[in-house]
């Protein structure tokens, strides 16, 4: 049956804010739909709250929703929209949940929308594990042995029937947060203490742990005709017991025989069928006991997934793109593989290569925190990697990471030192523990002897995936002893995928030594097809990896592209998501790539984020899925030969490589490297601030601790200290004291001549405003100035932030236009600058500048409807800004917020205070003509919802304590109650605001933590006093993340929540769409 | 037993060359031998299941390219083989895995080759060859560990006559009549299946060997059908004496031409009890209808074809192995077509109503693929049982 003509208007439901547990891969899935069905003819409305995607840009959908992901506000557009259609399969499990409780609420039925794509029941039969239990063993299919309660009495009964280790996983959570394994009797009442207060409905599971059985995830799609494929099949490398986002994962499945895997293929289907997931994708996970093969099912998720997004990559299958298909009503065979061309969407792709991801962790950030991987998610991002085997996938995959590893090196751990100083006895008692570096670890164990079976045997690890690893450390001692490196010793290292730079490590020379080396014997890497068929028939798709085969590809369309062009020009993404550079710039990517695609040039994309839009083989005419290093790249250019390279859209990674890059002589278009160079070495740059006569805070470089005490002293405190290499703020601490000073000296990085330390002078009680603007060379272009909420000192990306500016005054503003303009110039940009100013009273200093897309310029342009990227990137091919007719910046009537979102209820014990040092995961935005409401809407699209009425727990810091007395009288007097400890309480008895005492925890009880376990508490405000790491305050903050209470850690950003509380009580929230914005 | 040989003392690999009718030139290592073989190159897109394929006797003749790159990592077992040794002339992978890790493995599949006396190349660019077979067609090639000049094996190449006039079915079918009795193991038996999975007791099934796969039998055996299987130029009154409920043709080798002399008894047997055709047994019942055959330029050989099933209009995903095609439009009388290939529109499957048999280009008993259609046997039951 072709497409329903039924149906005109669908409404698509994305995912949110970027948390750990559901990242990116969600703007991969909705952006596919949302194209998929304008492509078909249907208008498309969509609602989520995360202005950094690219679903969200106003281009993808007809009405772009940028409102709170709550079922309030998504009944509040289906009531004002009257959608034919709800799709929530591809916006995760928000989508999921939303769409379930708008169906339950009969929202649904009222406004005559259907619910395509996945029923409410089968939703709650997928996703119920008792629903799910039962079905299963209908069909004849094993699950984990399990209870379903909402009581520690039922759980300690069944741990006394069945024993430990014990899974807790709480119900209908993102990525099992609040969920982990217990061992003992102690961490089962903790977990699952904490599971009830995560899990929505109040329920947790507890199931007979399968820890260390091998883990298999199947992608399957289904149409309304009963069609079932396959796309993919996922091993996990790492047991179960271990989150599959948290796995290293290989496809297809390594270890499996055909009636194994088919069995279990058959056993999928048939849940699939069971479960009644109608058309659309969905996610299978299976254990087997290694000794036996006996299998069991685990869970099902009936919607796309990560391990989809995956899939898609891994296969070139577009899964996402299908399922939004086969929910307007066709079948499988009604489609075509996009890739082949010839062949129909009913078929299950052949995979001729290896594919190998790892996730990201960035445990740095959350000091304190657990690292031990669970089956709850904690990393941040992945990689994905292919090679034609095992062994050259994941050494490419090694190097995606970004984390400085080149192969499988001896890396640091957490105890900072280097794994190759344990003993064998050593590393026997860390290989059990599963650990983000732990396959490094491995590697070690193998070199110092220890066999293959005893490794797999302490680390639950199949010994095939031991094996490989084995043959690879063999391999390196046999480079590292041969005498030459001749052409048959290289190119065998090449072929097992190390890189120059791991291969000059063990010959003890440089990279550039064993590049030339390459080039002189002529070993270059071919680049296949990834062609969903294994060659069995052309492919039109030309999304390449990288091998060193000795054969050619042979096909009749060619790799590089024959049709006459405005030039070939390549774009490097930005790797993998961690904190600080995500998203965001993949959404710049893929605007500048669709751009100039437009304007006739031939865009060939590198990235190898699986997670991403910009690695969907659509978005560019050539996509490579390859490692963002010099080596890989500077292959593929060998290959393409490009007219240009385009360094600013993917973040810090490929301007890392800038330099080396020109060294190559490789043609770099836009901001020259030299340039970028002076803006982000520090020096340089004072030089230039200097030249232009401009202001930056007093700062200080010191090469040694006394040196650094020394500045310190000079500038006076406080004071802002970091390594001058920084990303995201890694490291960068606001210090108050000598003695501070001393901690971080002695706890920090160490310093040196090589690593100095850089000290500035903290501007207090200035305003930070961040400016995102476009240079020609000749014109410079505001595209838009952002009012930061909190102090300077916050991380511009953790800070709440506002466009237009809400109390600058206009001298101030012309003054930061002027100097943006005169740096642009001096710098010769062309293409995108962001700089951070400060502003204290008429002062106006300059904080730092970026010669490249930052991560708010997803949000100017939606703030602006400028598409700010898309402009640049036609700047950076040759374009004036004249030419654009863009000129002068757009000041838009009404106010757009952003507001950081962060993934602490990942990490038990790290603190949740804002900081220099980047922390959040991702960002929602609000849009109101009134500010007070953008606020509130933004708080509430970021977990911290704005009561209306009820109880505020006020506890601040002595210096806030002016402030706070104020900003309580005000609420107060908008009908609050108001609670508050000791100190607290008496400043604001003594100003004359009613407010009512609680105890502090060693108080004794009732004390404020009971407060908010008991629901007491409708909104805190506690700004930290210092950083005393058990504090009073600690605890709180931990508690109100767990309980999912609405917290607010700066006194600005309370007082912007004041606005927001006062301008809800005034009018409610109301919804529009950014089209009806622009346009008035 | 052995699980694994450790490699040659001296450490030298064994070099082995790969060259076409075309002059199209690989290297590889063998990892089971030495040895200079002969035959057609096919290769198989499966990304499971290497022991089913070589042992499966519809590859004799044939050199078989695994696209799957990465080869032997599950060993093989007691339960996957498909006949009794192994049969492809020559195994063609990227990398061979000597260690095998499952819990099923009792050897490593250069164990077993090398015990037949079967070429197993390594380090072969599966891919490049692929693409070259794909766009060049099937074609005859030789595999040496002895000869190191490509012309020489060229011109050897050249002299090689090919497989399409060899009785090769005459080599792989069984020499006497017996009967088959094991069943699948109980891994095997999938979810989908029927509560009442026993339902073909008491019937006779005689089974034409053209090669058949173990496969093949176990799925009658698993419903409790008696199993007999003959030798392939079994005259129908022999088979007929049996007093078989059922005839089912099998799989097997090479060009069905150059099986004509079987067609005779298959018209004598039409009409008289049902028959069921698989593969090859599938063309000589199309043969034996008035069909004329063709070959494909380069086969359907792998676990991901999707085939249409004409009655109900939906899609099953099945497992393929054969070079040569019934035509299709060449159907008469009461013969109608019930599957077609989607990606190429080739026929698939054909049943005369009149007459009771059915056939299947594909694979419903999978080893190795998917075990989407396994129900046909189930149809030849009730057929039998006078049901269909």
């Amino acid at each position: 049956m072709p497409r329903r003509s039924d149906l005109q208007k669908i409404m698509l439901i994305g995912s949110g804010p970027i948390v750990i547990g559901q990242a990116c891969e969600f703007d991969y899935s909705g952006t596919q739909a949302c194209r998929a069905l304008k492509e078909e003819g249907y208008e498309v409305v969509l609602i989520n709250s995360n202005p950094a995607t690219i679903m969200t840009d106003p281009a993808m959908a007809d009405r772009t929703y940028i409102e709170p992901l709550t079922v309030e506000t998504a009944a509040r557009i289906i009531e004002k929209e009257r959608p034919d259609a709800l799709l929530p399969t591809l916006g995760g499990q928000t989508a999921l949940n939303i769409a379930v409780e708008l169906a339950d609420s009969g929202q649904l039925e009222r406004y005559g929308t259907e619910l395509i794509g996945a029923s409410a029941d089968v939703i709650k039969k997928a996703e119920n594990r008792e629903l799910f239990k039962e079905a299963m063993s209908r069909i004849g299919l094993a699950t984990a042995k399990s209870v379903h309660l909402r009581s520690m009495e039922e759980a300690l009964a069944f741990a006394d029937r069945h024993g430990y280790p014990l899974v807790i996983r709480p119900s209908f959570t993102l990525g099992g947060a609040g969920g982990g394994i217990a061992y003992n009797e102690e961490q089962l009442v903790e977990m699952v203490e904490a599971g009830l207060g995560s899990s929505p409905i109040k329920q947790v599971l507890v199931e007979e742990a399968l820890t260390g059985w091998k883990e298999f995830e199947l992608e399957l799609m289904r149409d309304h005709n009963d069609n079932v494929v396959v796309i993919c099949s996922i091993e996990n490398i790492d047991p179960m017991g271990i989150h599959t986002g948290e796995s290293l994962t290989v496809a297809p499945a390594q270890t499996l025989s055909d009636l194994e895997y088919q069995v279990m293929r058959s056993a999928s289907i048939a849940a699939m069928r069971e479960i009644g997931v109608e058309t659309g994708g969905c996610n299978i996970q299976f254990a087997v006991e290694p000794e036996s093969g006996r299998l069991v099912v685990v869970e099902m998720n009936p919607r796309v997934s990560r391990s989809s997004a995956l899939a898609s990559k891994a296969t070139g299958f577009p899964i996402a793109k299908i399922a939004a298909r086969l929910a307007v009503g066709y079948t499988l065979d009604e489609l075509t593989n996009d890739i082949t061309r010839e062949t129909p969407a009913s078929f299950e792709p052949a995979i001729d290569y290896c594919v190998v991801k790892i996730p990201r962790w960035d445990f740095a950030k959350f000091p304190g925190a657990d690292q031990t991987l669970t089956t709850r998610m904690k990393s941040v991002g992945e990689v994905m990697s292919i090679g034609r085997t095992f062994k050259e996938a994941l050494q490419k995959a090694l190097r995606s990471l970004e984390q400085g590893y080149d192969g499988l090196m001896n890396v640091k751990d957490r105890e900072e030192t280097d794994s190759s100083l344990f003993s064998l006895e050593q590393l026997k008692e860390i290989l059990p523990l599963p650990r983000a570096a732990r396959i490094f670890t491995i590697a070690e164990a193998l070199r110092k002897g220890l066999s293959a079976d005893e490794v797999s045997c302490l680390t639950g690890i199949d010994g095939w995936f031991i094996d490989q690893i084995f043959h690879l450390v063999e391999f390196e001692d046999k480079l590292r002893r041969a005498g030459e490196l001749d052409e048959e010793l290289l190119w065998q290292a090449k072929s097992r995928g190390f890189s120059d730079s791991r291969i000059a490590f063990l010959r003890g020379t440089e990279e550039k030594v064993i590049r030339e080396l390459r080039h002189k014997y002529s070993i270059y890497p071919v680049f296949r097809r990834v062609d969903t068929c294994a060659g069995e028939f052309e492919a039109y798709t030309p999304y390449l990896y990288s091998t060193y085969e000795r054969g050619a590809e042979e096909t009749a369309v060619p790799l590089n592209g024959t049709e006459e062009n405005r030039g070939k020009v390549i774009i490097l993404g930005g790797g993998p998501n961690r904190i600080g550079q995500g998203l965001e710039f993949d959404y710049c990517c893929v605007q500048a790539a669709l751009t100039l695609r437009e304007e006739g040039y031939r865009v060939i994309m590198v990235n190898c984020n699986p997670e991403t839009v910009s690695t969907d083989y659509d978005i560019s005419d050539c996509l490579y899925f390859e490692p963002l290093t010099l080596e890989d790249v500077l292959n593929i250019c060998h290959e393409e030969n490009p007219d240009g390279l385009i360094l600013q859209f993917g973040g810090q990674t490929p301007l890392k490589l800038a330099l080396p890059l020109l060294e190559e002589g490789i043609p770099i278009w836009g901001t020259s490297p030299q340039d970028i160079d002076r803006a982000e070495n520090r020096r340089e740059f004072a030089l230039v601030v200097d030249k232009l006569d401009l202001w930056e805070p007093a700062y200080g470089i010191a090469t040694r601790p006394q040196e650094a005490r020394k500045i310190a002293e000079k500038l006076g405190f406080p004071i802002l200290v970091r390594p001058s290499y920084v990303l995201g703020g890694l490291a960068m601490r606001l210090v108050y004291t000598l003695e501070e000073l001393d901690i971080y000296l002695q706890s920090g990085p160490p310093i040196s001549s090589a690593n100095p330390l850089l000290i500035d002078k903290y501007l207090e009680g200035a305003v930070e405003l961040d400016v995102d603007a476009l240079s020609d060379g000749e014109k410079v272009v505001i595209g838009g100035v952002m009012e930061h909420v909190e102090q300077a000192g916050v991380h511009s990306g953790d800070s709440c932030c506002v466009l237009p500016p809400y109390s600058i005054g206009t001298q101030q503003l012309k003054e930061i236009h002027r100097q943006t303009e005169q740096l642009a110039r001096e710098l010769n940009i062309r293409g995108l600058l962001n700089i951070q100013f400060a502003v204290r009273g008429r002062e106006v200093y300059i904080l730092e500048a970026n010669p490249r897309a930052s991560r708010t310029v997803p949000f100017t342009g939606k703030a602006t409807g400028v598409p700010l990227a898309g402009l640049a990137a036609r700047v950076i091919a040759g374009a004036s800004l004249s030419d654009l007719g863009f000129t002068f910046g757009m000041i838009p009537n009404y106010y757009s917020v952003k507001e950081a979102v962060f993934s602490f209820s990942r990490f038990d014990n790290a603190d949740i205070v804002l900081g220099p040092e980047m922390r959040s995961t991702g960002e929602v935005m609000g849009i109101d003509s009134n500010l007070g409401l953008a606020m509130a809407k933004a708080l509430l699209a970021a977990g911290t919802p704005l009561p209306v009425k009820g109880t505020i727990f006020i506890t601040v810091a002595d210096r806030d304590k002016p402030q706070a007395v104020e900003m309580a009288r005000s609420l107060w007097r908008l009908g609050y109650n108001l609670l508050a400890t000791r100190g607290t309480a008496a400043a604001l008895r003594d100003a004359a605001v009613a407010v009512e005492e609680v105890k502090r925890i060693g108080e004794g009880s009732p004390h404020m933590l009971d407060y908010i376990n008991e629901g007491k508490v409708d909104l805190i405000i506690n700004t930290p006093a210092g950083s005393g790491a058990f504090s009073d305050g600690k605890c709180m903050r931990q508690q109100a993340v767990q309980r999912g209470v609405s917290l607010i850690t700066t006194m600005q950003g309370a007082m912007a929540a004041l606005d927001g509380m006062r301008a809800l009580q005034q009018s409610g929230m109301d919804v529009q769409c950014l089209q009806e914005y622009y346009s008035c | 037993m052995v699980l694994f040989r450790k490699r040659r003392k001296g450490g030298a690999a064994l070099q082995t060359l790969l060259v076409l009718e075309d002059g199209f030139t690989l290297k590889g290592e063998s990892f089971s031998g030495k040895g200079e073989v002969f035959g057609e190159v096919v290769f198989n897109t499966s990304m499971t299941g290497y022991q089913e394929m070589v042992t499966d006797p519809s590859y004799r003749g044939q050199i078989l390219n695994l696209t799957c790159p990465m080869i032997g990592n599950y060993g093989v077992n007691e339960y996957d083989s498909e006949s009794a040794l192994p049969q492809v002339e020559g195994l063609l992978v990227k990398e061979y895995c000597r260690q095998p890790r499952s819990w099923r493995a009792r050897e490593s599949l250069g164990v077993l080759l090398d015990r037949h006396g079967i070429l197993g190349v390594e380090g072969i660019d599966t891919r490049s060859l692929t693409l070259h077979l794909r766009r060049a067609g099937t074609m005859n090639g030789a595999l040496s560990t002895i000869e190191r000049d490509p012309a020489v094996l060229l011109r050897r190449v050249s002299d090689f006559p090919g497989i399409t006039d060899p009785d090769l079915v005459g080599e792989v079918t069984s020499q006497v009549a017996h009967p088959w009795t094991e069943r699948s193991p109980e891994i095997v038996i999938p979810v989908s299946r029927r509560e009442t999975a026993v339902i073909g007791e008491d019937l006779h099934v005689v089974v034409y060997d053209f090669g058949v796969k173990y496969s093949i039998l176990r799925s009658l055996a698993n419903l409790g059908c008696r199993v007999t299987v003959v030798p392939c130029r079994t005259s129908a009154a022999e088979a007929l004496a049996l007093k078989p409920d059922g005839i089912l043709l099998s799989n097997g080798p090479g060009d069905p031409v150059a099986c004509s002399d079987v067609l005779p008894a298959i018209r004598d047997i039409l009409g008289r009890v049902p028959v069921f055709g698989i593969c090859l047994g599938h063309q000589l019942l199309g043969m034996a209808l008035g069909f004329s055959t063709f070959k494909l330029v380069f086969g359907h050989r792998g676990g991901n074809h999707p085939v249409r099933e004409l009655s109900t209009g939906k899609v099953l995903i099945t497992s393929q192995n054969h070079g040569y095609c019934l035509q299709l439009g060449e159907e008469s009388g009461d013969t109608v077509p019930t599957h077609i290939n989607m990606n190429d529109g080739t026929l698939e499957g054909l049943e005369n109503r009149g007459l009771r048999c059915f056939s299947v280009q594909y694979h419903p008993e999978a080893a190795p693929g998917p075990q989407d259609s396994t129900n046909l046997y189930e149809i030849f039951v009730d057929m039998m049982q006078n049901k269909a």
